[in-house]
């Protein structure tokens, strides 16, 4: 029983990572029709600008902190000087144009910090286990991430339903041409949508990075899952991206955790766990093509 | 202009014959890892290649050689389209390097098969090249991937160990890895995972299994960057001081500064450490020290063992590596000075060498360094030679 509410915990703490990924994705695709591919890229900087600002200020919280408006400033770049000329286009050339971004901040990376990876240190403080249940250990830094994704989750879901620019969020996601003729200011509004999806991403990317350490082209991987996860949540819903990110984090840690063992149960031990990895990997797939054939726009998708 | 000054140059060459051939450098191709977050590695093994150039005064045999670096940025196809640049373009005489034996596997034909070029494995030793696969054209300086878990198993079937839960990234050397330590390790093995490699760095669900399992210890395989953040999360899970933790290339001169004191007490094994007490060790220890500030590892050892086999060859014919039949007779000597004090080829050019177990430590001066502190096994054989069909 403590093992199980352990492995819950690890997927919730995977999810939430997923989320805050997943969430900036969902809004530029829903409200400005824009596929980012470079999405990851933000992931990848935000970890990079934390540990930079980390190794400046010797404080993981205080370089974190930095790091957010930092990202939020690279977001607004890069939406004025590249993603602004590309909301005209169809998604082909999206696709094209932000791909080569992300080439192009693997490169600037490469030139700026090296090619060799870094790794950012657990805070000192959270270098311990706390006890959720009595007797059952859980590492800090991970339970800290649970807590910093959820409040953030909260934070989100307040923004969308309760305040203005929510408001103009949700009714950008539903008819673009409309708001814009009610006289709303969308360049602003977009530029302030980008903005905070960089922000979200760049959090989850300096949150990850003392357990995956920092390296290029790490948003890469991690951006395919989060497109995976606005698909089965529903393109431009936040409640669906976060049901979503949920499913998807307790069946990638139900893969690691539990499908050796029940695959041993009718497969040699060796066969078990070499095949156990491969078959968690596709598991997630399987589960999004269910549930397009189930409801084709997604668990919480709008359009038809 | 420039066609005009390299015709000139090849007429120059042609009417000096031997004479320029003797000047033409020998070449060295060297496929590692310098990019990306396993780069650590690679430039371990780069800085001990520059250092056999400089001991050898940057002559093999009387004539100059040069080394190609070049980068597969630890991916198996990119290791391959390198390996093949090296021999089609380069033309080089020997390859060496590779420390990944996923990438080994890719590359191995292209350069032993269809480039008929010589190829030392300065780290990868995949159990196939050593039993079935194995190849004239193959030597290796390290070692084949069952031997070093298998001296750990043995150490701690000594050591009255009574059982074990195995971690490895899932690719050809973790598959041997966790094979070879239960070869040598009779007790329980209470768990077992193989985990997605090279992309999955978070060991948490793992690492629960371990605290509910309750093994004696445990045992893993997770080099460079991979090893930093499983200790990390090991320590960070509440395990450290409950389950002891054995290894095989996960702690080591390259993580240890990141690793820190997170890793004193951990015992592994391995076939040179750094404090082995031979004269051309202490030399090569020294003059790494003193160059780069930091200790070498064993990925620089066995890289500075390549060169030097290369060397003892072309000192034995004078500088002529035209005939590979030569080369490779010369090579199956080892009439070198190993780091790790000698060792004998087997039939399938393997080393026959001991093991040590080393603990992570402290040095006098505050670095983080590993010292031997037994020898575990004595002239050890490979589980695969038997496969090879070389004599």
């Amino acid at each position: 029983m403590d093992y199980l509410l352990l492995q819950v915990l690890n997927g919730v703490q995977l999810g939430l990572l997923m989320f805050l990924l997943a969430a900036g994705l969902t809004l530029t695709f829903g409200i400005m029709d824009l596929v980012n591919l470079a999405h990851g890229s933000l992931y990848m900087m935000g970890a990079y600008i934390a540990w930079m600002l980390i190794g400046w200020t010797d404080s993981f919280v205080l370089g974190a902190l930095l790091a957010l408006p930092a990202t939020f400033l690279l977001g607004i770049v890069v939406e004025a000087i590249v993603m602004r000329r590309l909301y005209v286009r169809d998604h082909l050339e999206q696709v094209l144009a932000t791909f080569g971004l992300i080439l192009f901040f693997n490169e600037l990376v490469r030139v700026i910090w090296g090619p060799a990876g870094k790794s950012i240190a657990v805070p000192a403080f959270l270098n311990r286990t706390v006890e959720i249940l009595p007797g059952v250990p859980y590492p800090a830094y991970r339970f800290a991430i649970i807590v910093v994704g959820a409040l953030v989750a909260i934070l989100l879901a307040w923004l969308v339903a309760r305040t203005r620019i929510g408001m103009l969020i949700r009714a950008g996601a539903s008819n673009r041409r409309m708001i814009g003729a009610l006289g709303v200011n969308i360049e602003l509004l977009f530029t302030l949508v980008f903005g905070l999806g960089a922000v979200f991403a760049g959090l989850a990317g300096l949150m990850a990075a003392p357990i995956t350490s920092v390296k290029i082209g790490m948003g890469d991987d991690i951006l395919i899952l989060a497109f995976v996860i606005i698909v089965i949540g529903g393109i431009g819903s936040i409640k669906g991206a976060f049901v979503a990110a949920m499913v998807v984090g307790q069946i990638d840690i139900v893969g690691r955790a539990f499908l050796p063992d029940f695959l041993k149960t009718f497969l040699s031990a060796s066969a078990a766990s070499s095949a156990a990895p491969a078959i968690s990997q596709v598991l997630i797939y399987i589960v999004m093509a269910g549930v397009l054939v189930w409801r084709p726009t997604g668990l919480f998708g709008q359009r038809t | 202009m420039k066609s005009k000054l390299f015709g000139t140059a090849t007429i120059a060459a042609l009417a000096f014959g031997l004479p320029a051939m003797a000047q033409t450098p020998i070449k060295i191709g060297f496929v590692s890892t310098f990019s990306g977050p396993q780069a650590a590695i690679g430039e371990d093994m780069r800085r001990s290649v520059e250092l056999a150039k400089e001991h050898l005064g940057g002559k093999m045999g009387g004539r100059p050689f040069e080394i190609i670096y070049e980068d597969d940025q630890f991916k198996p196809d990119v290791g391959k389209q390198k390996s093949e640049k090296l021999v089609q373009q380069d033309k080089v005489n020997v390859i060496a390097g590779y420390i990944w034996s996923n990438v080994l596997l890719a590359s191995l034909k292209t350069v032993t098969d269809e480039g008929d070029t010589i190829l030392i494995s300065s780290n990868a030793g995949p159990s196939q090249i050593a039993g079935e696969l194995c190849n004239k054209n193959f030597f290796s300086t390290s070692w084949n991937n069952d031997q070093t878990p298998m001296a750990m198993g043995q150490y701690l079937q000594e050591k009255g160990v009574k059982s074990l839960y195995l971690m490895a990234g899932n690719y050809a050397a973790g598959k041997d890895m966790l094979a070879g330590v239960k070869r040598t390790f009779k007790g329980e093995i209470k768990g077992e995972d193989l985990t997605k490699w090279p992309d999955q760095l978070d060991f948490s669900a793992e690492l629960a299994k371990v605290g509910t399992a309750k093994p004696d210890g445990i045992f893993i395989f997770y080099p460079g960057a991979h090893g930093v953040q499983f200790l990390q999360q090991y320590v960070q899970a509440g395990l450290k001081g409950k389950i002891p933790l054995y290894q095989v290339f996960s702690i080591d001169a390259i993580t240890l500064p990141q690793q820190k004191e997170l890793a004193l007490g951990t015992l592994g094994a391995q076939e040179w450490v750094n404090d082995l007490p031979n004269e051309q060790n202490k030399k090569y220890v020294a003059d790494f020290k003193k160059k780069h500030g930091v200790y070498p590892s064993y990925y620089g050892a066995q890289s500075y063992d390549s060169i030097m086999l290369i060397a003892s060859a072309a000192e034995a014919l004078k500088g002529d590596l035209s005939n590979k039949d030569k080369v490779r007779a010369e090579m199956k000597k080892a009439n070198f000075k190993s780091l790790r004090g000698g060792f004998k080829y087997n039939t399938n050019q393997f080393p026959i060498q001991n093991f040590y177990i080393q603990e992570a430590v402290k040095d006098p001066e505050g670095m983080m360094t590993v010292k031997t502190i037994a020898t575990a096994v004595k002239d050890g054989k490979d589980p695969y030679y038997e496969k090879c069909p070389m004599k």
